[in-house]
């Protein structure tokens, strides 16, 4: 039922806050992106079970790919998120050989690790990459020929909007499939999938390639959007960021992810807002109610609700 | 050959030798029982044969195929293929999916990603099938968490069955069951395909002797003898083994 509806409220939420937000349409569009990013952790963490904290790394690639394809090659917005997707991917396979033959503790150190040599790498190559200063002078195309950037943000919010609402569909259909319902299986148990006859390994190695090339994605959107890539694309607290909003929400359920991106996104606007020294406390707070209260995060507020009701009107 | 064949099997756990020079068959239609005491190191045979654990020495052919160096994975793709001595199962998932997600490994459907898992009529024709062999059709759609521990051995069997294995390994498969509900194993096991090679390690005697040809006694990682049942129950060693003391659960 909730999983029905879900999509749609989404749909609705995303369309009233840009009526009722017309001049925030650059924040509203970062949510939108960061979305996307959540739920390339929500594949990679929630359903997969692989503990990353260096999602940012094909964020990143994502966005100099795009960024440094539009420079150089074809401004045309989709192709570059092809470019990203694949820059995202090859990216995620090749770390992923490695980093997947460890678990716990080690694996979370390496993909922190393979993210901060990306940032290196893009910090040293400024020849390329604009170094510190970020790559500069993206000039994108309209999208499809048709809709030119403009710069109140509106068409970058649409294509961002409609770029989620792509992935978002592409997982819902992924996570029903054989291969999504497998890699609930290796969540549960990797003994029991290994003896079942699953190479875990390389359905985890799919599912992490997967998920680079949907956080490459988000990041060409970035860099097209915004026109600019800094090194943040690439930084650990992206990454942190990303795991936080996904908890808040809810792992392994994809509305989940956007939920949490959306609540995270905007206490940390208000909150950053009214104090921007002390807005980590108000997220803290929020992460350690979440936590406490709703384990299975956001997405459990109706589940608990009722309960709550179902209780009071049984006592 | 046809089957397993198990040549001087070996394995250390650092100084501690759990398995030593184990000389083995399981040829098709075989129904062999091994027994022996805790930590005699059954669990650990069967985890050398179906790839679970390195062997320190010793070869491992299936139909004359030297399979020592195939993993986990690819010996079930060969068809061996074991149950846990703890119930290893998807406890989130329903009994339904814990079926289908084998059937549609062996299909070789594990990375199909724009079909619905459900969607298959040859995959749900084979789910319903096993769904009411084992009887489980008012269970098919709880969570296997939610399930009594009797009825998650039988979903465990089911999903091995599920792999269409031609050789089956069962890891005390009534460990832990009721015996109220011992005779839906026991029923499990007769009702198997008769040219399937099962072995069965069991400390449930009443149960060995009902379903096992050939009884094989493990102690302390050696094979201390083999036969049929009436010869087990008259060799005096194992008599000793089993009623001096020794222990079994
Ligand atoms: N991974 C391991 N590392 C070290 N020792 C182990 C390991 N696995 C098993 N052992 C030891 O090997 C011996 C045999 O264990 P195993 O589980 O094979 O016995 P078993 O015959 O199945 O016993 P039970 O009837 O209790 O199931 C035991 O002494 C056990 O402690
Ligand atoms: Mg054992």
């Amino acid at each position: 039922m909730m999983n029905r509806i879900a999509p749609f409220a989404l749909l609705a939420l995303a369309v009233a806050l840009y009526f009722a937000l017309p001049y925030n349409l650059a924040f509203l569009t970062r949510i939108l992106i960061m979305a996307v990013l959540v739920l390339s952790l929500d594949l990679v963490l929630g359903f997969a079970g692989i503990a990353t904290l260096g999602q940012a790394a094909f964020y990143g690639a994502g966005a100099y790919a795009a960024g440094l394809f539009a420079i150089h090659a074809w401004a045309d917005p989709i192709a570059g998120l092809v470019v990203a997707g694949v820059a995202g991917a090859v990216l995620a396979f090749i770390s992923g050989l490695i980093v997947l033959r460890a678990h716990g503790l080690t694996l979370i150190m390496l993909t922190i690790a393979v993210a901060a040599i990306c940032h290196e790498i893009a910090n040293k190559a400024r020849d390329v990459t604009g170094g510190a200063d970020g790559l500069r002078g993206i000039r994108m195309e309209p999208v499809l020929g048709l809709f030119e950037f403009d710069f109140v943000g509106q068409t970058g919010f649409w294509y961002a909007l409609a770029v989620l609402a792509a992935v978002f569909t592409f997982l819902t259909l992924l996570t029903r499939a054989p291969f999504g319902l497998s890699l609930r299986g290796i969540h549960e148990s990797p003994e029991r999938m290994a003896a079942i006859g699953t190479s875990v390994y390389w359905r985890r190695v799919a599912a992490y390639t997967l998920g680079g090339a949907i956080a490459g994605v988000a990041g060409a959107l970035s860099a097209q959007v915004t026109q600019l890539v800094s090194l943040e694309s690439f930084s650990f607290t992206l990454s942190a960021e990303a795991l936080i909003m996904l908890i808040l929400g809810g792992t392994g359920r994809l509305y989940g992810a956007v939920l949490g991106t959306l609540v995270f996104m905007f206490v940390h606007h208000w909150a950053a807002a009214n104090d921007p020294f002390n807005w980590l406390f108000v997220i803290g707070a929020l992460v350690l109610a979440v936590v406490f209260f709703l384990p299975r995060g956001l997405v459990a507020v109706p589940t608990a609700l009722k309960r709550l009701g179902g209780q009071n009107a049984g006592s | 050959m046809q089957g397993l064949e198990v040549r001087g099997l070996s394995k250390k756990f650092g100084g501690l030798t759990v398995s030593e020079n184990i000389d083995f068959d399981l040829k098709p239609g075989d129904r062999k029982a091994l027994i022996g005491p805790n930590g005699a190191g059954k669990s650990t045979f069967s985890n050398l044969v179906t790839g679970i654990l390195p062997p320190s020495s010793g070869t491992i052919r299936f139909d004359g195929v030297d399979i020592g160096k195939l993993n986990e994975a690819q010996r079930v793709k060969r068809g061996i293929a074991k149950t846990f001595q703890i119930t290893t199962l998807f406890r989130d998932l329903t009994v339904r999916e814990n079926l289908r997600l084998p059937i549609l490994e062996r299909q070789g459907r594990g990375f199909a990603m724009f079909r619905r898992a459900d969607g298959n009529g040859e995959t749900e024709a084979e789910v319903a099938a096993l769904i009411d062999a084992f009887a489980l059709e008012p269970l098919a759609d709880k969570r296997v968490a939610d399930l009594a521990y009797g009825q998650q051995r039988l979903v465990e069997l089911a999903l091995t069955l599920a792999l269409k294995p031609r050789v089956l390994i069962l890891d005390e498969p009534a460990a832990g069951v009721p015996s109220s509900e011992t005779h839906l194993i026991v029923q499990a096991i007769e009702a198997l395909p008769p040219d399937l090679a099962v072995l069965i390690i069991e400390h449930d005697m009443d149960l060995v002797f009902r379903v096992a040809a050939q009884i094989v006694v493990l102690v302390q990682g050696r094979i201390l003898t083999e036969g049929t049942p009436q010869e087990i129950a008259a060799n005096a060693q194992v008599r000793d083994l089993y009623l001096g003391g020794h222990g079994h659960d």
